[in-house]
């Protein structure tokens, strides 16, 4: 398991990092915490002529509180999310991911980056109607969850792009659970469910992990919900599986991720209606 | 528990939970592995590894690879016709051909399994070496490949070996020529289907080799447990003398079966090292050895059972169709044959036969894995016997007592033909269920049942055949087995008085270095900080055989303790000759050896050896040192036994198994250090709970592994795992001085049928009365379903999953 | 070749300073250039956790992390977790309780263990097991390294567990809890 040979820089500022990024083409790539990039590059699955790596670009690291919402810096890691509880789910659903290594390593940032919809923090940015920065030779846009997201390991993001922020609004009022369904703790998910209750169900909001080649809103349990209590959520999970088509694989079929689609939304609400 | 009487000598150190002596330089980072061994010159070999699972090989195109300034050489198969032999198999059953295709290091005009070696590059380094690999071009030309075992036996079946007409290798029974008599008698039969998948022994140190050729001497180092065994094998394959070649095994990281073979990537860097007159090596990667590491199991069983309403079991006949796969390695056919010694479980049953069909797949071959036939037959056994109490409408504990051999019966011989040594099957199980509380987890369980949450326990109470072995048992005019299996130790007490002991075991984990040094420091009135144990290097001690089996106790270790009482007995000569006493009047006590009756008269150790090797003063015609060897072949096998139970938690919604609760009380006779024996029980039981739950070797219907990383091979980690309760009781066996048997693979043997016992009992009021392993999540969700009426239930055999996955 | 990189890594207190190939993993740096073969590789896929080691005072899998990018870094493995004789408490623990069998997963497991304390001085045994997700271990069956790890949670020298900090803590402040504190 030996990666393939490539160049390497390791720029001071990000304005280096995305000229670098632009001069080294189409096989150039951007490097957080490698914890999806490695593993592929270890089995010939990726072979990029130069990697750009982010970590001496400090100022993509950390979380900040600006205009009602969150700034999380790309580079910071899945461990650090975790561990501010202020960002609700987010922190939640992070702390799930993989094991303290991967977590010390991984990157919000590249998460999304990857676009994997098994990965965890996708869902949740989409069910927390968030965006992220993007930076790139023509200038910084911000790009809603709702674009970002678009097939199988695709996204909006530009091949001369850098994500440099993710921004969460800040969840005040809202409770949440994020269900993880797995086999041994540190794997994947077979399916995730997101699931976030404003008040006494004056908003809900569901997105789900694996189900799909993107994140997706259930959007139909969220109608069905809306303005209704507690009690109506049972009969409302029913239609969590409504319009996806999940890919099966050794651990799932299709049919069973549609039916825990079911059984973790319904529980996931009942769990964030209690919390 | 009854008290383990201390060595006949009475220092007292058999029986203590001391600390290991091999921990110091493992906890430190100070061990030496196989790949932490560095040679001068070394260069390092990547295999090119078929990615089809049945092909013809049309061409290799090395050009490229070789044309690369870091690349000493490439190699195929072709390119190796100097082989002397292929790599060996070592079973010839009397009276039973076995089909056994030509297997080579690296194939020969075609491949049968993905993963099987085509090619070899020798590089600079294990960069070089990786990336040369990419450069060898090979062409296939892909034949219809067969994974499902019982498609294999069918007529039309692709062949995985063309020249033999059939994909069957053999057949072969033993037990009972009644039995179909006897389950004709029977008031009711019992027939089940019951899958016994295809696992890895997953040792988490990669099998690795270094080879070192210079001077028309070989030393090879490979992680094996079997370093005598493989340089008798590879000196016929490679025609290189026994005395010009040894074998080490460093320290090694973990074995469970994996490492009790012969391997064609052994044979292939000794062949290159010596063809280059350079050090080669090669380290597997995980993939490596997923793909091409001896698999386990992989057993499709067919069982009748024949019980009196009562519950008396008066029959068993179990048909084994064993999946070998693509090529017969060390004792592959062998493996399945081991289970039908103890198909008779704990019981009295008047007759029991197994008749076990052979058959090869496009799939890597199996083997030895931790158990090794024996986790099959008692996973049959004991989830027949819940299987007919459900059937009967009784307790599944009931059963199991109505039917246990009693212990007065000991030594009790059963229809397979066995004569099991000693055993107390009712004294496990009461022990058992007076931790267990029975009766208030049936109240709970009723309780839970009224919330809609499903609990269930499960029982299993085995017993199993180890101690390998009489070699006239098992040898080539017993069972066939091309060996013999007594085990050699040699103690030599050095001048000053420390002793250095060398066992022809092969330990990798299990504590030898300390349980050894405690026999022996009991013995000739040492202690274990001056007994040093050296095993796995050919050049270093006697013949050995190695460790597997859980042989390394009752055989390994009785051969130590007697050389011990070799040494201890001249050392009572030259006492008595220097103290002026008669020799049966010295006594080992407190460590010296003693006037019987006057302490102040006594030598030490040191003392004695000191006159052994500066020989002034000892008897008349006595050689001079202190240095004894024994060869020790054992009267008959060793059955340790016990009683365990689960109790599991199964989501009913999601499928999800929690294992709640787990207790076990086993008996391997008297202890020579508990503490290993624990640990030994652990890591036995998340072997079998493993296989249970969480681990299967899946190929998909064209052959590609699908579960060939870490990823999808799921070993459960600590936060799967409850913390087990576990007892012991201690029945000694007549067979050996010590009364030993032996643990190693108890746990293994004894869980997968407690658990999948417990997730049958969780399911019945759900319409569930049989579920094959591995209970995944899907299995279970899927068993549910069909049971309610809803889809057809899980797949009969992950083998052969259509392309990509479960759909 | 690609053209090599210099970097220059504080291992176990030591500065060291090579010209390595950018693909160099630090496991293999660590084994193959410095000799410190304590640290292992048991998989392909970052699961195994056998190669754990701590960058910067965290636990890291270093068969996923290029030796480049611990440039400037600190890096603690096993063979540095011992104060000369006096054995760190984790690896005391460790013989005490039988929690290695044969040793393989043991350094990546007390490295893993030593991150976990950091950030949890007083673990539940389910913090524990948890705390371990990262490692696999095929000969203890886990129970007595869930033991040893509580135990030298609860020893005297507690305060010595773990590497030393960081040596620059990067721009962690900002974070609302920082990690490890
Ligand atoms: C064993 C294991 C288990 C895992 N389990 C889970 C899990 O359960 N759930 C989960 O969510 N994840 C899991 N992961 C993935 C882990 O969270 C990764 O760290 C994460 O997905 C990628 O982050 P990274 O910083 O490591 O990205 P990298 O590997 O460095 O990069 C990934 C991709 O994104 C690009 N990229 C990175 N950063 C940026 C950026 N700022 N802007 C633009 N492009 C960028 C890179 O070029 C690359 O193509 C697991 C990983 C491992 C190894
Ligand atoms: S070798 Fe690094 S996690 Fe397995
Ligand atoms: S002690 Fe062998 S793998 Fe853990």
């Amino acid at each position: 398991m030996i990666p393939p040979e490539f160049e390497y820089t390791a720029p001071e500022s990000v304005d280096e990092a995305l000229q670098a990024l632009t001069q080294g083409g189409e096989d150039a790539k951007l490097l957080a915490g490698g914890h999806s990039l490695i593993p592929l590059m270890k089995m010939r699955l990726a072979a990029p002529s130069l990697l750009v790596d982010m970590r001496k670009l400090s100022d993509l690291r950390g979380i900040e509180r600006a205009n009602g919402g969150f700034r999380i810096g790309a580079l910071t890691t899945h461990a650090q999310v975790s561990q501010a509880s202020e960002l609700g789910v987010a922190a939640h659903a992070a702390g799930k991911i993989a094991d303290q290594q991967v977590r010390n390593r991984g990157t919000i940032g590249g998460s999304l980056a990857h676009g994997d919809s098994a990965s965890d923090m996708p869902a949740v940015l989409l069910a927390a109607e968030g965006s992220v920065v993007a930076r790139g030779p023509n200038g910084e846009r911000e790009i809603a969850a709702t674009e970002f997201f678009q097939d199988f390991f695709e996204t909006a993001l530009a091949d001369d792009e850098m994500i440099t922020e993710v921004r969460l609004p800040a969840m005040d009022g809202w409770k949440f659970a994020y269900e993880k369904f797995t086999r041994r703790a540190e794997d994947w998910a077979m399916v995730g469910v997101c699931a976030m209750v404003r008040g006494d169900f004056e908003d809900v909001r569901v997105a789900f992990t694996n189900m799909g080649g993107t994140p997706i809103r259930a959007s139909a349990v969220e109608e069905a919900l809306r303005g209704q209590g507690r009690g109506a959520i049972e009969q409302a999970a029913q239609a969590a599986a409504e319009g996806t088509d999940p890919p099966g694989d050794l651990n799932a079929t299709a049919d069973y991720k549609r039916h825990l689609a079911r059984v973790l939304t319904r529980r996931a609400l009942e769990k964030a209606a209690a919390a | 528990m009854s008290t383990v009487e201390a060595g006949p000598t009475g220092n007292g150190y058999v029986g203590q939970a001391i600390r290991r002596k091999e921990d110091p330089p493992l906890i430190t980072g100070k061990g030496r592995y196989t790949d932490d061994i560095v040679l001068p010159g070394q260069l390092w070999a990547a295999i090119i590894r078929s990615p089809e699972a049945h092909a013809r090989i049309v061409s290799i195109d090395k050009s490229a690879a070789e044309a690369r300034d870091d690349v000493r050489i490439v190699l195929t198969g072709e390119d190796m016709t100097d082989l002397q032999a292929p790599l060996p198999m070592a079973w010839v059953p009397p009276g039973v051909e076995i089909k056994t295709p030509e297997h080579w290091p690296l194939a020969r005009g075609k491949v049968c399994h993905v993963g099987d070696a085509v090619a070899v590059v020798v590089a600079d380094d294990k960069y070089a070496a990786v990336d040369a690999a990419e450069d060898v071009i090979v062409e296939y030309d892909p034949l219809p490949a067969v994974v499902d075992v019982e498609e294999a036996m069918k007529d039309g079946s692709p062949l995985v070996h063309e020249q033999f007409g059939t994909n069957i290798t053999h057949e072969w029974g033993l037990g009972s020529e009644d039995v179909e008599e006897a389950l004709a008698a029977a008031d009711v039969v019992v027939e089940r289907r019951v899958v016994n998948h295809r696992t890895a022994g997953a040792a988490i140190e990669p099998r690795a080799v270094a080879a070192d050729y210079r001077a028309g001497q070989l030393t090879l180092y490979t992680a094996t447990q079997i370093p005598h065994l493989v340089r008798l094998q590879l000196a016929g394959c490679l025609g290189i003398a026994e005395e010009h070649f040894r074998v080490v095994a460093p320290d090694v990281g973990g074995g469970f079966g994996s490492k009790l073979n012969v391997y064609g990537e052994e044979c292939l860097m000794a062949y290159l090292s010596r063809r280059l007159e350079t050090p080669v090596r090669w380290t597997a990667t995980r993939s490596e050895d997923m793909q091409a590491a001896v698999h386990g199991r992989d057993q499709v069983d067919y069982a009748r059972m024949g019980m009196k309403r009562d519950g008396t079991i008066v029959a068993l006949h179990a048909k084994l169709i064993a999946d070998l796969g693509a090529y017969q390695q060390l004792l592959t056919p062998f493996i399945p044959s081991f289970g039908a010694f103890v198909m008779s479980g704990c019981y009295k049953i008047p007759s029991v036969r197994t008749d076990i069909v052979g058959v090869f797949t496009n799939k890597f071959p199996t083997d030895a894995i931790r158990g090794a036939g024996r986790p099959e037959a008692t996973h049959l056994i004991e989830v027949m016997v819940d299987q007919a109490a459900a059937e009967l409408g009784l307790d599944p504990v009931e059963v199991r007592r109505k039917n246990f051999i009693p212990k007065e019966d000991f030594p009790a011989d059963v229809a397979p033909g066995v004569t099991y040594d000693s055993g107390d099957y009712h004294g496990s199980l009461d022990r058992l269920l007076g931790t267990l509380d029975y009766e208030g987890f049936r109240a709970e369980q009723a309780r839970a049942r009224e919330e809609g949450r499903y609990l269930g326990i499960g029982f299993s109470t085995y017993m199993e055949i180890c101690g390998l072995a009489p070699s006239r048992a098992v040898g080539p005019s017993g069972v066939g087995i091309q060996a013999g299996f007594w085990e050699s130790a040699v103690v030599r007490v050095h001048p000053s008085g420390g002793a250095t002991v060398w066992t022809g075991t092969s330990p990798h984990g299990q504590g030898h270095d300390t349980g050894f040094a405690q026999i022996v420091a009991d013995r000739i009135g040492s202690t274990p900080e001056q007994v040093e144990v050296i095993h796995g290097d050919t050049d270093r001690g006697p013949f050995g055989m190695g460790t597997y089996g859980s042989r390394s106790l009752a055989v390994g270790g009785e051969s130590v303790a007697r050389a011990a009482l070799k040494v201890a007995d001249k050392a009572k000569k030259i006492a008595a000759h220097l103290l002026e006493a008669a020799p049966d009047d010295i006594e080992l006590r407190d460590g010296r050896y003693q006037v019987k009756g006057s302490p102040d008269k006594g030598l030490t150790l040191a003392d004695i050896s000191l006159a052994a090797y500066v020989p002034e003063n000892i008897p008349d015609g006595m050689e001079p040192g202190l240095d004894e060897t024994n060869f020790y072949d054992p009267e008959n096998f060793v059955f340790p036994f016990g009683a365990h139970a689960a109790i599991v938690e199964v989501d009913a919604e999601t499928g999800k198994v929690d294992l709640k609760r787990y207790v076990c009380v086993d008996d391997c006779g008297p202890a020579i250090n508990p503490m290993l024996i624990d640990g030994q029980v652990h890591g036995g039981i998340v072997h079998g709970v493993a296989q249970a739950m969480y681990e299967q070797v899946v190929y998909d219907d064209t052959g590609q592994l699908v579960t060939g990383t870490f990823v999808d091979y799921a070993l459960p980690t600590a936060a799967e795992m409850p913390t087990f309760e576990t007892d012991r009781t201690e029945t000694p066996s007549p067979v050996n001085s010590m009364g030993v048997k032996g643990v190693g693979e108890a746990g293994t043997i004894a869980a997968s049928p407690t658990i999948v016992n417990a997730v049958t009992d969780a399911l019945r009021p759900l319409g569930v009365n049989h579920i094959d392993m591995p209970v995944t999540p899907l299995r279970v969700w899927q068993a549910i379903e069909a049971a309610q009426g809803r889809g057809s239930g899980p797949r009969a055999s992950e083998q052969g999953v259509p392309e990509g996955g479960a759909q | 070749m690609s053209s090599t990189v210099g970097v220059r890594i504080s291992v176990n207190g030591e500065v060291r300073e090579h010209e390595v190939e950018p693909r160099l993993l630090l496991v293999h740096y660590l084994r193959d250039r410095l000799g410190l073969t304590g640290t292992h590789v048991g998989c392909d896929t970052t699961n195994c956790g056998a190669c754990t080691v701590h960058l910067n005072g965290e636990a890291v899998k270093s068969c996923t992390v290029f030796a480049v990018q611990a440039d400037g870094a600190e890096v603690t493995t096993i063979e540095g977790m011992a104060d000369g004789a006096e054995l760190h408490p984790l690896q005391e623990a460790f013989w005490k309780n039988h929690g290695l069998q044969c040793g393989y997963c043991t350094p990546g497991m007390i490295m893993a263990a030593a991150d976990l304390l950091q950030r949890n001085p007083d673990p539940s045994e389910s913090e524990v097991r948890h705390g371990l997700e990262g490692n696999l271990c095929r000969c203890t069956g886990y129970q007595n390294i869930v033991r040893a790890v509580m135990e030298a949670a609860h020893s005297p020298q507690r305060t010595t567990v773990g590497p030393p900090p960081p040596e620059k803590p990067e721009a962690r402040e900002e974070v609302g809890k920082g990690v490890g504190a």
